[in-house]
């Protein structure tokens, strides 16, 4: 239940934010998600920590979707920090981190174009 | 098998992300060039090599020697086989052309890097196309997908939207991937394995909500990193902003390898289940494919931007690739895969013939910048002209085969409706080429002086153009490759 609350959060945002810090925000939500989606997947009802004992019978979690789940945290760190990079190139090239005042110098920047060749 | 033979499939992956690593650490942008050649050129080698030992065979190769359901699986099978070859061909020859533009376009010490980020991208991929391991697809998915962003933000060393682009791709990458993630998990769910193998023979026993659930997340996924057409939308931007060279590299081979994915999430992987993969196709494919053919190619006819104006077109092309997959038999898939590899070298030489104008004339190729460019630069925009005949389908050149195996195999399963659509968009097509072709050779150059054309830039412009009519006129090897290629994925095997 979290994990679909806390999707349609992220996806939301990412949508709906001008900013783009927030929309990082956003993704980080959306893949956080994913990370409980995998860990719950892993679980076992009275379930241990895998780690075996052959003295004792016990129900032991599925470490599996843990260790992918690892690699997938890698990969979303990465992500994050490849799109805090550009939101910091953003802003010195722009001025601004707001998506709809990057569009506007954006335009300026396709009509100079224009009128530049024209 | 010796040592070397025997770990092909792995070198043709961990070369280029290990050499990555030490290009990114050299100040010399002459040596980073030349390693990152180098290590091209082996790869290319590593991956026929691999082709031609395995031929008409399927190869597993066990990472670190665990065995595949529990270990990571890469197979070398026909689909495989002809996607390692076009990575590795259209990589080689974006990587000689791209030395003069990268130095033009990219700030002098960003180019080590530049080159590091190129040679992740290409492992990524190869890497993409050779696992056999759902989850470990994700890694190299994300791998190619996040140094392609970085390629795509150093144009913005010419253009500031470049950042924007680069972003954009990002936010909406990083979603298709999750997507594809998702459905993984609720595969592994009701399976418990991810080697795709094995996936394949237990999703039917396991027939039931998660796994109608996580094929649709899977294709979601796919889908956006293939740019299919309503969540296209990242592709032009990133497209037309990019260095010259990265559009080139990105076009001719990044999406590919997205809809082979495609393609083996629904044939191998699904290939017990085909009643629900035949309501995806039928109601979601097919018809997103006719819409992407006639938007891309609108889109493109009113497009004065070059390099965006073939980005609409690569939505269209990606239209008709995925829907030949769509139709779903042998014959359409195999007309799918043969004009994947067309498409690569025809995408690759028009981006590539646009880059060079574009860098010669010092600022953005589009109709005005470009008028009377056809008698100032004969040689590039001659090859521009072959790649772009072969992107309409003229005969003699590749674009024609690529269309009359898909209108031959539309045909054969009576897709009368499909078959006109897929005529008509290409005639459309004809528009946005015939004002290109106006502009550039119909008009008399407004200086009138003649450009001195680099045979760096050309070269490999050239290299596609004379590939474009060669498998225009001799197209069996293509074909051969592509019917093994379909063969691997419908047969689940061989």
């Amino acid at each position: 239940m979290i994990v679909v609350i806390l999707m349609m959060v992220g996806l939301y945002m990412v949508m709906s934010r001008f900013n783009l810090v927030k929309k990082l925000i956003g993704l980080t939500i959306f893949q956080t998600s994913l990370f409980l989606l995998y860990i719950s997947l892993g679980r076992i009802d009275e379930g241990t920590a895998p780690i075996i004992d052959a003295s004792k019978d016990y129900a032991y979690s599925n470490p599996l979707p843990h260790v992918l789940i690892l690699t997938a945290i890698v990969v979303g760190v990465a992500t994050t920090a490849l799109g805090l990079a550009l939101v910091l190139r953003i802003n010195d090239a722009f001025g601004t981190i707001e998506e709809d005042e990057v569009l506007l110098e954006k335009r300026r920047d396709y009509s100079q174009h224009k009128g530049g060749e024209g | 098998m010796s040592i070397i033979t025997y770990n092909l499939p792995a070198l043709v992956v961990a070369l280029p992300l290990l050499m990555a690593a030490v290009i990114a650490l050299i100040p010399s942008r002459r040596v980073a060039w030349v390693l990152t050649l180098m290590t091209v050129i082996s790869v290319t080698f590593a991956a026929y090599g691999n082709a031609l030992m395995t031929i008409g065979a399927s190869v597993s190769y066990e990472l670190g020697g665990w065995p595949p359901p529990w270990g990571i699986e890469f197979i070398t099978d026909g689909a495989s086989r002809v996607m390692a070859i076009i990575i590795a061909s259209l990589s080689l020859v974006s990587t000689l052309y791209a030395k003069p533009l990268i130095e033009k376009e990219i700030h002098l010490d960003d180019i080590p890097r530049t080159y590091a980020a190129w040679l992740l991208t290409i492992g990524g991929m190869m890497g993409l196309v050779m696992t056999a391991d759902a989850f470990n697809l994700f890694v190299f998915l994300e791998i190619s997908s996040l140094s392609a962003v970085t390629l795509v933000a150093m144009g913005a060393g010419v253009d500031r939207r470049a950042l924007m682009a680069a972003f954009n791709y990002l936010i909406i990458g990083a979603i298709g991937a999750t997507f594809y993630v998702i459905g993984v998990g609720f595969c592994y769910a009701v399976t418990g394995t991810l080697n795709m193998a094995d996936l394949a023979t237990r999703l039917p026993e396991a027939t039931s909500a998660p796994v109608v659930v996580g094929l649709a997340f899977m294709a979601t996924g796919m889908m956006v990193k293939a740019a299919a057409f309503p969540v296209h939308m990242w592709l032009p931007a990133a497209y037309s902003y990019a260095p010259s060279a990265v559009s080139s590299l990105l076009s001719a081979v990044a999406t590919k390898a997205a809809i082979y994915v495609l393609a083996r999430i629904l044939f191998t992987v699904f290939g017990g289940l085909e009643d629900v993969t035949g309501l995806i196709m039928t109601w979601v494919l097919i018809p997103l494919s006719i819409l992407a053919m006639f938007a891309g190619t609108i889109l493109a006819i009113f497009e004065h931007d070059l390099k965006k104006m073939l980005a609409q077109s690569s939505i269209a092309q990606i239209g008709y690739i995925t829907l030949a997959l769509g139709i779903g038999t042998t014959a359409t898939v195999t007309a799918g895969f043969i004009h994947m590899v067309n498409h690569a070298m025809i995408k690759g030489g028009l981006f590539m013939a646009v880059g060079a104008l574009a860098v010669t004339l010092g600022r953005r190729a589009n109709l005005a910048s470009i008028t009377g460019l056809g008698r100032a630069m004969p040689i590039t925009t001659s090859a521009l002209l072959v790649c772009g005949f072969s992107l309409i389908g003229l005969p003699l050149t590749a674009g024609f085969i690529s269309k009359i195996y898909l209108i031959s195999a539309l045909l054969d399963e009576g897709q009368g409706v499909i078959t006109a659509l897929v005529l008509l968009s290409s005639a459309l097509s004809v528009v946005y080429l015939w004002k290109m072709i106006e502009v550039m050779w119909m008009r008399p150059a407004p200086e009138g002086t003649k450009i001195q054309e680099n045979p760096w830039m050309y070269g490999p412009v050239w290299v596609l153009a004379v590939a474009n009519i060669i498998f225009g006129v001799y197209a069996t090897p293509v074909v051969a490759l592509a019917r093994d290629a379909a063969m691997a994925l419908m047969g689940g095997g061989a």
